[in-house]
């Protein structure tokens, strides 16, 4: 059991290990964002395998937490990049890096 | 704005609301009369302080084709997250990506919502772009070989959504399946919203 | 039978934390953004729903796995959302190698960001950066909604 307990860690471990490494060198913020998003969401497995493996029911709620607010994160820094585009201002507030509801576009460009 | 349909409205938010209580009764963990109430109130309290616009057009679903969407879809999921893991894993090689564009024939808001989530979760496909007048999808491949593989992956989007709607659509949009891909002209509007 | 039961826990553990490994392998390997989307948030959701389904054997509680399946869920519904705003902000940011790329089909519906920054990768289309920061040093003169170019 010892065997898998070190596997399991050794694997997750691995994993977020690589995320820093893309984290640290991601030439670009895009990289970044999605080497924290996928950090994140290895730490939540990370916690599941040990609340599988102690048999702890404690982390379960900080799950919840933690799969929602990789996503709020990585939303709002998308929002955030968008924002910087060139030529993103519009004169009516409007973001172009963000995706136009259908409603808004009035026949497509 | 939309206080003159209220009755309207509240059936087409109906299923927000159960979808809230769930989530509630979820988060709790125990299914009991308390929850049941107490996430009610938590539920009607959200979607009256944050209102959504409601989905136009209802769905059905019919159980058999249903369950082939989803044996298909979990299918997918693991074959193909199988390939990406490999990809990751295999020494060297210069891979090819490609960006398609895809033409759809379902005109429906919400099923087109469903198609984007299904094929961006599935490994190896990526959506960038969803045009809802012209009807197309834009998806990032991973790794092609060749334009054969390309013409592959852009009919195996059109099995994906047929899948879907035949699952899910109304007759109607079973039946827009049937006539294909149809350029909408200017003139086509929706239902008013 | 708990037995069998613990090795299906375990095989899905097992399963679930490789599949994080290939995504940080994806992450450090893959070319561009695109492509490191594609390894960070997809084995992810399969890898996450393996360790949930584990994890919910092993804990033996219905409150427990309810609340599992509602990570899971969420991890369904929000990985496309937020892959799909990252990846979209990445294409008009040219953070693609278009070397790399088979075909090219997407007609941007929004004109391509043309300043230079310093992070694109060395093949961006050569757009002229000594004209774009021209554009942009001007750009900055009229308030805001300057026309887009």
């Amino acid at each position: 059991m010892t065997v898998v307990t070190l596997v399991l860690y050794g694997l997750i471990g691995g994993g977020a290990l690589l995320a820093l490494v893309r984290l640290a060198m991601g030439p670009s913020l895009l990289d970044r964002v999605v080497a924290t998003d996928t950090l994140l969401v290895i730490i939540s497995a990370g916690l599941a395998v040990y609340a599988a493996l102690e048999r702890d029911p404690t982390v379960v709620p900080v799950l919840v937490v933690v799969s929602l607010l990789a996503f709020v994160g990585s939303v709002s820094i998308a929002r955030y990049v968008g924002g910087m585009l060139r030529g993103s201002a519009t004169g009516d507030g409007r973001d172009l890096g963000l995706p136009v509801a259908a409603e808004e576009r009035e026949g497509g460009r | 704005m939309n206080a003159t349909r209220s009755p309207l409205r509240l059936r087409h938010q109906l299923p927000l609301l159960a979808w809230l209580v769930l989530v509630w009764m979820l988060l709790w963990g125990t299914l009991s009369w308390a929850n049941l109430l107490s996430g009610a109130a938590v539920a009607l309290l959200v979607t009256l302080l944050l209102p959504l616009p409601h989905v136009v057009g209802g769905t059905r679903v019919r159980p058999l084709p249903l369950l082939a969407f989803l044996g298909h879809f979990v299918a997918d999921l693991v074959v193909s997250g199988a390939q990406v893991a490999w990809l990751a894993l295999r020494p060297g090689g210069r891979r090819l990506s490609a960006i398609v564009r895809v033409q759809l024939r379902t005109d429906s808001d919400l099923l087109l919502t469903m198609l984007a989530e299904a094929l961006s979760l599935v490994p190896g496909s990526l959506v960038l772009d969803l045009d809802r007048e012209e009807r197309t999808i834009t998806i990032h491949l991973l790794h092609v070989r060749d334009r054969a593989h390309v013409e592959r992956e852009r009919a195996d989007v059109l099995v994906v959504e047929e899948r879907l709607v035949r699952a899910f659509g109304s007759a109607q949009d079973v039946a827009a399946l049937e006539r294909g891909p149809v350029r909408p002209g200017p003139a086509v509007e929706g239902p008013a919203r | 039978m708990t037995a069998v039961v613990d090795v299906v826990a375990m095989a899905c553990l097992l399963a679930g934390a490789f599949l994080c490994l290939t995504a940080g392998l994806g992450l450090v390997r893959f070319p561009d953004v695109l492509s490191r989307m594609h390894a960070g948030t997809k084995p992810q959701v399969l890898g996450v729903l393996l360790v949930m389904v584990g994890a919910a054997i092993r804990l033996e509680g219905w409150s427990n796995a309810w609340m599992l399946l509602l990570v899971a869920a969420f991890q369904l519904l929000t990985a496309p959302v937020s892959a799909h705003m990252i990846s979209r902000v990445a294409y008009r940011r040219r953070h693609v190698r278009r070397d790399l790329l088979l075909v090219d089909e997407f007609d941007a519906p929004a004109p391509a960001d043309r300043l230079y920054l310093g992070d694109e990768p060395g093949d961006a289309p050569p757009e002229d950066p000594a004209v774009a920061v021209a554009e942009h040093v001007v750009d900055e003169g009229p308030p805001a909604g300057a026309p887009r170019g």
